[in-house]
């Protein structure tokens, strides 16, 4: 074991007290002697560094300071205590650890103006995102060599292909807990024969594409940001810009694409598994046969809710990869920005495809599809 | 530490015996050994892919050898536990290529991380002290203290990691490549830095590096990877007296000769 660090105070009479250091002198053993040197007072004419068996620069920085606060001389030390106090003598900060932060009173003004201005910001960009996936569709209209398939089958892998099985559950298991909780309702009514309509209408109208589009959300426009955001800070995208391909043509209009038609398609069969969980508790819960509930759903539902589904789809495909796409090329600076970026991209994407849902529902009665 | 620290204690800091690293049929090292001698600047130079960062990654434990034998400032690396990892880990400081600050803080509180986790019984204003001179003995002016890693150049964000490797006072310093993308200024100030500070707190330094200036301004020995083991070890001329075909050509290339002879205008 090292010996701890102490002191002594010793009055000797020539011009004050002096204090006497002994022991190791090292981050290590200086935590409590800190304390009880900070806690001195009256004054000391002299440091004393004789009996320091051991020193580093933690021990030079208490000692310089010691001697600053007393003005006292440090005597005694050997050549190499000598080095490290000449390493920390001239240094004098006293700045904060963390940049200075406004009083409370000030900075929620400044916080809110500046969301104001970064929400102008925010609008500029997406309008001029927009302009560029445009102008990026129309070059590639020209020249539909250019078109990178290759991107857009290995995308629709990815957003459609590879997401069956997570939605197929969750689906079915939207159809089982509609049509259980729906028919103990309707039961008292007398109406459980009701459960079919209930289950075909909601799924394939509002059910199917939505709780699609925010699982598309969660898995494929996140995976946008995150894979955008990533390419931008190794400055790929830059790269791509100086080569002189078009991030919008070979990056954004793959996965736009991509999540515009696979939407149709995995909104579609949502609601279709939806409709067979349904029917799984019809015929274990409420006694009509598994091929009666479907062959019955396609008496009950008008053709047209079939149609708002789908046309719903691609819209809410639309939003989810515009927001991970726009959201993963405004990354700039580090690491915690690809974190920020993704959840602003799906809460932006599921924010907007519910909101657009509330004015398709309207929309879709008035026009008489109710 | 300090020439006062440690006194008694002459064994080299660094002993590495038959060390070999794989990576699946991959060979990085066989029958590597090398010795770091206390007080010493030791470059290590290898081409690109020779495994010197795999070297620096299984002497601070952080890539498990497949064989051989590790001691560290009297431990031996490879069979320590939790608790005797931490007294020795304490003992060194590594500054990383690209400064591995942690982003969310700044550079002091950057600093203050490893205090705070070994010294927690250091007052919080010593400790705020200290990372405040650290951060200006690392040569970096104090107004970079609050600012984040995000704000710096490349060259002071190296420059904050090794006052955040420098610490806890270390005996022994691991640097890799801390010249690498450093303009030619920036590389020779950072090299008489790390020679000041060396001599100043007595420090061993393992030096990981492919700057043929910083070979030749600051090492005291210099370690050659190559063909999976450590080929030469020693100062540049018993090196090239050693007639080995890469050492040949990597310091009598075009850029050795010329760092060469700099090197002996500055010192004639």
């Amino acid at each position: 074991m090292q010996e701890a660090a102490q002191y002594s105070l010793v009055e000797d009479g020539a011009g004050g007290p002096r204090l006497e250091l002994s022991g190791t002198l090292t981050l290590r053993a200086i935590g409590a002697l800190e304390r009880d040197l900070q806690a001195l007072s009256g004054p000391i004419a002299a440091v004393d560094l004789t009996a320091v068996s051991e020193i580093d620069t933690v021990g030079a920085w208490v000692v310089c300071r010691l001697a600053r606060e007393h003005q006292a001389d440090i005597t005694g030390a050997s050549a190499a205590a000598e080095r490290l106090l000449g390493a920390v003598r001239g240094i004098d900060a006293t700045c904060d650890m963390r940049p200075a932060r406004l009083p409370v009173w000030e900075r929620v003004p400044v916080a809110l103006g500046e969301k104001v201005y970064a929400s102008r910001a925010g609008l500029y960009g997406v309008v001029g995102f927009l302009g560029q996936i445009l102008i990026g569709a129309a070059s590639l209209l020209r020249n539909p060599g250019r078109f990178p398939i290759r991107g857009l089958v290995h995308q629709m892998e990815l957003v459609g292909v590879t997401a069956l099985p997570i939605i197929g559950l969750m689906s079915f298991l939207i159809g089982i807990v509609i049509a259980q909780q729906g028919s103990v309702q309707l039961e008292q009514f007398g109406a459980e024969a009701l459960t079919v309509n209930l289950v075909g209408r909601i799924t394939l109208r509002e059910l199917g594409v939505l709780m699609t589009a925010i699982m598309v959300a969660g898995r494929s426009g996140s995976a946008f940001a995150a894979q955008l955001g990533t390419m931008k800070l190794t400055e790929e995208i830059d790269a791509m810009r100086t080569i002189g391909i078009s991030p919008i043509e070979v990056l954004v209009i793959p996965r736009i694409l991509a999540a515009t038609f696979m939407m149709v398609l995995l909104g579609f069969y949502a609601s279709v598994v939806a409709i067979v969980g349904g029917a799984v508790v019809g015929e274990l819960e409420l006694g009509i046969p598994f091929w009666t509930f479907l062959s019955r759903i396609q008496e009950v539902v008008p053709e047209h809710d079939l149609w708002v589904g789908l046309i719903k789809a691609p819209v809410f495909g639309l939003i989810v990869a515009l927001a991970g796409c726009y959201n993963g090329l405004q990354v700039r600076g580090n690491s915690e920005e690809v974190g920020r970026r993704t959840t602003m991209a799906v809460v932006s994407a599921i924010f907007t495809v519910i909101v657009l849902d509330a004015f398709f529902a309207v929309f879709f009665t008035e026009i008489g599809w109710g | 530490m300090t020439g006062l620290s440690h006194a008694s204690d002459e064994r080299p800091p660094i002993v590495i015996e038959g060390l070999a690293n794989r990576f699946g049929d991959f060979t990085v090292h066989e029958n590597l050994d090398l010795t770091v001698r206390r007080g010493e600047i030791l470059g290590v130079v290898g081409g690109s892919g020779s495994g010197k960062s795999v070297l620096m990654r299984s002497i601070i434990g952080l890539q498990r050898p497949s064989a051989g034998r590790i001691d560290v400032l009297g431990h031996t690396i490879t069979e320590l536990d939790l608790e005797q990892g931490v007294g020795v880990r304490r003992r060194w400081g590594v500054l990383f290529q690209g400064g591995a600050l942690f982003s969310t803080l700044t550079v002091g509180e950057n600093v203050e991380v490893p205090l705070k986790k070994y010294y927690p019984e250091i007052s919080t204003e010593l400790r705020a002290e200290i990372a405040r001179y650290k951060v200006i003995l690392s040569g970096l002016p104090e107004s970079a203290v609050a600012k984040f890693p995000s704000e710096l150049s490349g060259g002071m964000r190296k420059r904050a990691g090794l006052a955040r490797a420098l610490a806890l006072d270390p005996e022994l310093l691991f640097l890799d490549e801390p010249t690498a993308g450093l303009d030619p200024i920036g590389a020779a100030n950072f090299d008489r830095l790390t020679r000041e500070l060396k001599e100043t707190l007595g420090l061993t330094v393992f030096l990981i590096t492919h700057d043929l200036d910083t070979l030749y301004e600051i090492c005291d020995r210099v370690a050659v990877i190559a063909d999976k083991r450590i080929v030469a070890v020693g100062t540049i001329p018993e090196l090239i007296a050693t007639g080995h075909p890469w050492i040949e050509e990597y310091f009598n290339g075009p850029r050795g000769r010329a760092a060469r002879e700099s090197h002996a205008r500055a010192a004639g």
